[in-house]
């Protein structure tokens, strides 16, 4: 009797929630989505392509693989500006090794290791001496972009395998799909997976909204944000391969800037940037949002620096909207009390 | 009794069409220390916000002196005389005493319109001598103590000449002497004609330094009285509804065999030479004064923290504790002293809460399963009694109360063998109180050995089978219940050894 009380509670709740999912941050990015794509598609008759569109996912798939592991640091409570600095790092790393002669199996074993040692180097030190994540990755975002700038100095790598341009240039068989792009869904899941069926998932929201507490419960708090930053750099490197691979050479400035990019689509996707709260889902549409939009401002000839404007005011419009929302809700409450 | 400073009548205040206050009368007189007494959600806190102008009453009238008047901001209430004695909210830690008193109602040099620094200096120094506070007025507040911070807070009414001085569970962070001292100050500012309105869940405290009580239960006007003519029985009567046969249930429970051996446990600089048995069955009382090192000795335990020597014991084999999750693989439970910083995840649901350290058991493999969670939430929450209006409820929504059993509940959940309890009843109603003793009687005799940890003398004396007490990071006392008595307990407390 009462186990049946108990699921038909859990029904009731969810039944609830689907009403209040109108109101979700996802409901609203999934808006914003459809009006990009509706004006995109009226100022230019190119937008909906589909090899268009298909191939535009390049330019932005890259940080997309980013964002999927940092969502997990920011969800922590911690951030990491270091990413675009492991992609450098890697990327010298990778040159190094080609102009070396070893093949392209070497080469994403050089770019995935070493992406994963510079993140396991940020949670260490983060974990084992307590420092903020903010202050750790500040220093080593100047530590691995200064060492790629050492190793290169105004040169660059441009040797590598034919075989390693797969990567970032390759499609799927006969398909217009690109390589990225698969693989990038592929990750989206199993990062969805962990993030919101696992218990993995569970103990990352509790850090992120209470580590004393989460401790106190025996989570071991350091060792999975140690496990966050290092399959963060792993995502880095991993990012690292495919923008080498696509660009086909390393410049010590790749990536410049990137981690910026990464953390404003992360956060216009719902995650809370103070910890404890957000989804998968809507930095998913988030990534898709800000790509489109790039992509349709680049086929109407608008400017780079005009379409920073546009995604700067398009964060903070899109951050204000609860609150806005929200200013609204109690005004109708009060008319309720009065009568 | 005339002298009626301020009179509340007919106090209304709706939210959202609840009704937090509904027809409240409260008078508070020149002179007099007025007990405001009342469960978690009784109103107490909705009325002081209306006394302050934090909040405007639905209905209802506010006399002050013979006249009708309202408080439509805190500013006005306050310059009426009405002052709330505030904990760390309002304070500046980075500014000085003397900034944080004239906060707000700086003095200023009438020629020239600069702060007058040396006159609010002078100033501060009155009012620092006058409450016997022997710190500078250029002392940053971060550098106080929690007893020096609230007599700062209290010179700052008096800075605005208050002649209502509201204080709000004043002694809930404080030790025993300072309680002492606060007390002190109170009767003088009584002396002096001031009016003060005195919360506390403490029966003990109300007793001791209130002249006049009002109770109120679930926004109603219940009854107000003097304190001299009311017993401990009546009140407790009055403020839950029913009357309370037993405050402490203790239950004879039979003790078992040794099942936790303490021995000369050490933490360079916290605590030192920490020795003890505890049998199945067995609720050990540990009784002490804020920062004995109580809280530090069992999160050593736990596994929060490390030791510097010592061992620990469990069943006769000595047992390695390196983090709370091997504690709980020993069976160990410890129910953390500040449940919105250690216990519960304020902003997560209660199901997530009472499933978070047995998530293990409750998911597939690594896959989380909701309806099991549910199904054990389902169980202890009913269990223990958490009122809620369904499992998925965030806990910050929540009282004080019923917080901490979801947080008894998690810990319950994992079904310890050793259950340590830190501070479980402090800060929270009457009546949650009696449950939780209730519970803890219950627990022990299926046969869980328990640590008590409680500042509570009472709670300590009623609770306990056997007594330790701790002063300064050492054991200076074990007493068996037949042996135990306030007198001795404090004095151990206070590190006055008497054999």
């Amino acid at each position: 009797m009462n186990k049946e009380n108990g699921v038909l509670d859990i029904k009731k709740i969810r039944k609830i929630s689907l009403l209040n999912i109108m109101w979700q941050w996802e409901t609203i990015l999934l808006f914003i989505f459809i009006m990009v794509a509706i004006i995109n598609s009226n100022l230019s008759p190119y937008f909906l392509d589909y090899t268009n569109l298909m191939n535009t996912t390049f330019n932005f798939i890259e940080k997309a693989i980013i964002a999927l592991p940092m969502i997990f640091v920011i969800i922590c409570g911690d951030i990491d500006i270091s990413v675009a600095s492991i992609i450098a790092l890697s990327s010298v790393f990778m040159g190094m090794a080609s102009q070396a002669g070893v093949n392209t199996f070497g080469l994403v074993a050089i770019g995935l290791f070493s992406g994963s040692a510079a993140g396991f180097l940020n949670g260490f030190i983060i974990t084992k001496f307590g420092i903020p994540a903010i202050a750790v990755t500040l220093g080593s975002m100047s530590l691995f972009r200064g060492i790629a700038y050492v190793i290169l100095g105004d040169k660059a790598f441009t040797k590598y395998p034919t075989s390693f341009a797969f990567f970032g240039q390759g499609y799927i068989g006969n398909t217009m799909i690109p390589f990225e792009l698969i693989l990038f869904f592929i990750l989206a899941i199993i990062f969805g997976i962990i993030l919101h069926k696992t218990t993995m998932g569970r103990r990352v929201f509790a850090i992120g909204n209470n580590s004393t507490a989460a401790r106190f419960s025996g989570i071991p708090v350091n060792r999975i944000r140690l496990i966050i930053f290092t399959v963060t750099g792993l995502c880095s490197g991993l990012a690292s391969i495919l923008l080498t691979s696509r660009i086909g050479s390393t410049r010590p400035n790749i990536a410049y800037g990137w981690e910026l990019e990464i953390i404003t689509t992360v956060v216009l996707g719902g995650v809370a940037i103070t910890g404890g709260k957000g989804n998968i889902f809507g930095v998913v549409i988030s990534i898709f949002i800000i790509g489109f939009l790039k992509f349709g401002m680049g086929l109407i000839n608008v400017p780079g620096k005009v379409m920073n404007i546009i995604i700067g005011l398009l964060l903070i419009l899109a951050i204000m909207l609860p609150e806005l929302l929200k200013r609204l809700k109690p005004k109708n409450s009060f008319s309720n009390i009065k009568k | 009794m005339n002298n009626c400073i301020i009179e509340m009548k007919g106090i209304k205040k709706y939210f959202y069409g609840v009704k937090a206050l509904d027809g409240v009368d409260f008078k508070v007189r020149t002179g007099e220390v007025h007990a405001l007494i009342g469960e978690n959600g009784a109103g107490k806190s909705t009325l002081v916000k209306i006394l302050t102008g934090v909040y405007q009453p639905t209905a209802g009238t506010i006399i002050l002196n013979d006249k009708p008047v309202q408080f439509p901001s805190p500013q006005v209430s306050q310059k009426a005389g009405i002052s709330a004695i505030h904990q760390e909210a309002t304070m500046f830690p980075d500014l000085s005493v003397m900034e944080n008193i004239f906060m707000g109602h700086h003095i200023r040099n009438k020629s020239n319109g600069l702060l007058s620094w040396r006159e609010m200096k002078d100033k501060t120094q009155i009012l620092l001598d006058k409450l016997e506070l022997d710190i500078r007025p250029d002392t940053k507040v971060k550098n106080l103590s929690v007893a020096q911070r609230h007599m700062v807070e209290i010179a700052k009414a008096l800075s605005l000449n208050a002649k209502v001085v509201i204080m709000d569970e004043p002694t809930s962070a404080l030790t025993l002497r300072e309680v002492e001292y606060l007390y002190k100050i109170i009767r003088k500012l009584k002396s002096e004609g001031k009016a003060i309105i005195f919360i506390s869940h403490k029966f003990e405290e109300v007793f001791e330094i209130a002249d006049y009580f009002t109770v109120l239960r679930d926004g109603k006007y219940i009854g107000e009285g003097t304190i001299a003519d009311i017993t401990v029985d009546k009140i407790v009567q009055m403020v839950i509804g029913r009357s309370l046969a037993q405050m402490y249930p203790k239950l004879e429970a039979e003790q078992g065999n040794i099942i936790l051996k303490v021995e000369n446990l050490s933490k360079i600089g916290v605590f030192k030479n920490i020795s003890f048995d505890l049998h199945k069955g067995e609720i050990l009382g540990f009784f002490g004064l804020v920062g004995a090192g109580r809280s530090e000795v069992m999160q050593t335990i736990f596994g929060i923290d490390t030791k510097t020597s010592g061992e620990v014991f469990i069943d006769g084999e000595k047992v390695y504790i390196a983090n709370p999750s091997d504690a709980m693989n020993f069976g160990l439970a410890y129910l953390p002293e500040d449940r919105q910083i250690q216990g519960a995840i304020l902003a997560m649901n209660i199901r997530e809460n009472i499933t978070l350290p047995i998530i293990d058991r409750t998911s597939r493999h690594i896959f989380l399963d909701r309806n099991r969670e549910f199904e054990i939430t389902d169980e202890y929450g009913k269990y223990i009694e958490i009122k809620a209006s369904g499992w998925e409820q965030l806990v910050e929504d929540l009282s004080g109360g019923n917080q901490q059993k979801v947080v008894l509940a998690k810990w319950i959940a994992t079904k310890p063998r050793i259950l340590i309890m830190d501070e479980p009843t402090k800060g929270i109603d009457i009546a949650t109180k009696a449950t939780v003793h209730n519970f803890i009687s219950e627990l022990a005799k299926k046969g869980i050995a328990i640590i008590l940890i409680s500042s509570e003398l009472p709670e300590i004396l009623g609770m306990s089978n056997n007594v330790i007490v701790m002063h300064e990071g050492v054991i200076t006392a074990k007493f068996t219940r037949e042996g135990a008595n306030s007198k001795k307990i404090i004095r151990a407390a206070i590190g006055s050894i008497s054999k």
